[in-house]
């Protein structure tokens, strides 16, 4: 899976559980949570779809790890590699 | 028989448009059910019934505006029901002005009884600006209807445009000379932009009327966050992420134990103080639009911190694509409201009345916090009171808050 198909699989989830929001102008080091508004239950939410779309497990610890596009997208990368 | 009224789901509502029957004459109901949709400033909300019976009669027509109070329809025991039962097919009864109420201080009041006219007709017509005596009516014994007032308005459109009379909160709508003014009832969907505006509206009532007839007082604490937040990292360290908890449950949790504790403060004042038994917690939740929901978390203090976390998963989302049920909407006996995301320590919340208290949360922070003459340093969180003074007073606002504190230091007790 390429980067740019990850980024396109994070947008359209985030687009799924925060509909009025425009995900897809993020850039690559924006806080997704403060750009877009997204709350702490929001975020479990997307944090669970990932994890099953993707098949890995996030663990809380790592959730500071994974702030921004690019982190996340990185993030997601290793791990369905691994 | 019952009637059942079109209920009042917050201090700020006037009125409702019915949107849907779920139900038909004859249908067997359950107390829970949902039997009608109907539109508020707060969106489109589930109307459920108290009562088991039998639907008898259907009293108000789809995109009717109802004042609440008014009944919607008649409910009948199984026996009524064996005697007198309606044919399935039969629709809503045609409006007949003479025998609808009206809502209490409209003019429709005062209009003439010789012109019979809908009370949805003569609302239109009245927030319009047109002289419903003008009308011709194509109803049941030339009676004015809905569409008969919309005809009206689509012929006056043009210069009726220029001078747009003040719309109703609900239903707010651009007029610009370019752009004719709509028939009411029929903005489906609604736009964002309105909704927003509508709910704006609804806060803004409900917070004034709030500030103008509540007497507040402010009491604050702050509690030491270590035990729970190493609770919940442990346990979720063992839970898989669908399972996780996040702090706002515990802090619920303990809310709704002490309100065990101080049960002065689950109230509501209407014509003096009124004790809740039930604890159902008002939960306020943000719109990324503007404007609040707040949902009630039924029986708060019943739940496990689990089956809370699966009632703000299932309320969250619901109350952000606003689809409460009236229940939900209706039923808070306090309101909890967390800040903390957003960075501020320290939130002084205004009550939503007929409630006599609102528990506000800052974030958690670390501080220096000093303990057994050490200083050390701790995350720290600020919860305030904010109580009605009719209800309560200072005295029990602290137990109350002192309560929560002692709660958050036994995170696995709650």
């Amino acid at each position: 899976m390429t980067q740019e198909e990850i980024k396109q699989a994070l947008v359209q989830r985030l687009k799924s559980i925060a509909p009025d929001t425009e995900p897809g102008q993020l850039q690559p080091d924006d806080n997704i949570r403060q750009t877009l508004g997204i709350d702490s239950f929001d975020y479990l939410q997307f944090i669970v779809a990932l994890d099953e779309q993707f098949g890995i497990e996030t663990p809380e610890e790592d959730y500071g790890r994974i702030q921004t596009m690019r982190e996340l997208t990185d993030y997601i990368a290793a791990r369905v590699k691994s | 028989m019952l009637e059942y009224k079109m209920p009042s789901l917050g201090a700020d509502m006037a009125s409702g448009s019915l949107r849907e029957w779920r139900v038909k004459p004859g249908d067997r109901i359950k107390k829970g059910d949902i039997i009608a949709e109907i539109e508020t400033q707060k969106g489109i909300i589930e109307i459920e019934v108290f009562e088991d019976g039998v639907i008898g009669e259907l009293l108000v027509k789809v995109d009717e505006l109802v004042p609440v109070g008014t009944s919607m329809a008649t409910i009948l025991t199984e026996e009524e029901a064996a005697g007198k039962r309606p044919a399935p097919a039969e629709a809503p009864r045609e409006e007949k002005p003479a025998e609808a109420p009206a809502p209490a201080g409209s003019t429709t009041e005062t209009l003439p009884h010789h012109i019979r006219a809908s009370p949805l007709a003569r609302r239109i017509a009245e927030e319009k600006g047109i002289d419903i005596a003008t009308i011709q009516g194509t109803g049941p014994e030339g009676a004015i209807l809905r569409e008969d007032v919309e005809h009206a308005i689509a012929a006056q459109a043009a210069p009726a445009a220029g001078k747009a009379a003040v719309e109703h909160a609900a239903v707010p709508e651009e007029v610009t000379p370019e752009k004719p003014a709509p028939p009411v009832a029929e903005e489906k969907p609604i736009p964002a932009a309105a909704t927003a505006q509508s709910i704006r509206m609804a806060v803004a009532a409900a917070m004034s009327k709030s500030n103008r007839e509540v007497p507040h007082y402010y009491l604050e604490t702050k509690i030491d966050m270590s035990k729970a937040l190493a609770w919940l990292a442990d346990t979720n360290g063992q839970r898989p992420v669908k399972e996780r908890l996040l702090p706002a449950v515990l802090l619920i949790k303990a809310v709704a134990k002490a309100l065990n504790d101080v049960p002065a403060l689950n109230a509501w004042w209407e014509n003096g103080l009124q004790l809740k038994e039930s604890i159902h917690i008002g939960y306020v939740v943000a719109l990324r639009t503007g404007g609040i929901m707040v949902p009630a978390i039924h029986d708060t203090d019943t739940k496990s911190v689990e089956e809370l976390m699966l009632a703000l998963n299932d309320l969250i989302p619901r109350a952000r694509a606003l689809r409460l049920r009236s229940s939900e909407l209706a039923d808070s006996t306090i309101t909890v409201t967390s800040l903390g995301e957003g960075g501020v320590e320290t939130v002084y919340g205004v009550i939503y009345p007929p409630q006599v208290a609102l528990v506000g949360f800052g974030g958690i922070t670390e501080q220096p916090w000093s303990e057994n003459g050490m200083l050390t340093v701790r995350p720290v969180l600020t919860a305030t009171l904010a109580a009605d003074h009719r209800a309560s007073d200072g005295s029990t606002g602290s137990r109350f808050l002192t309560a929560i504190k002692n709660y958050l230091q036994q995170p696995e007790k709650l």
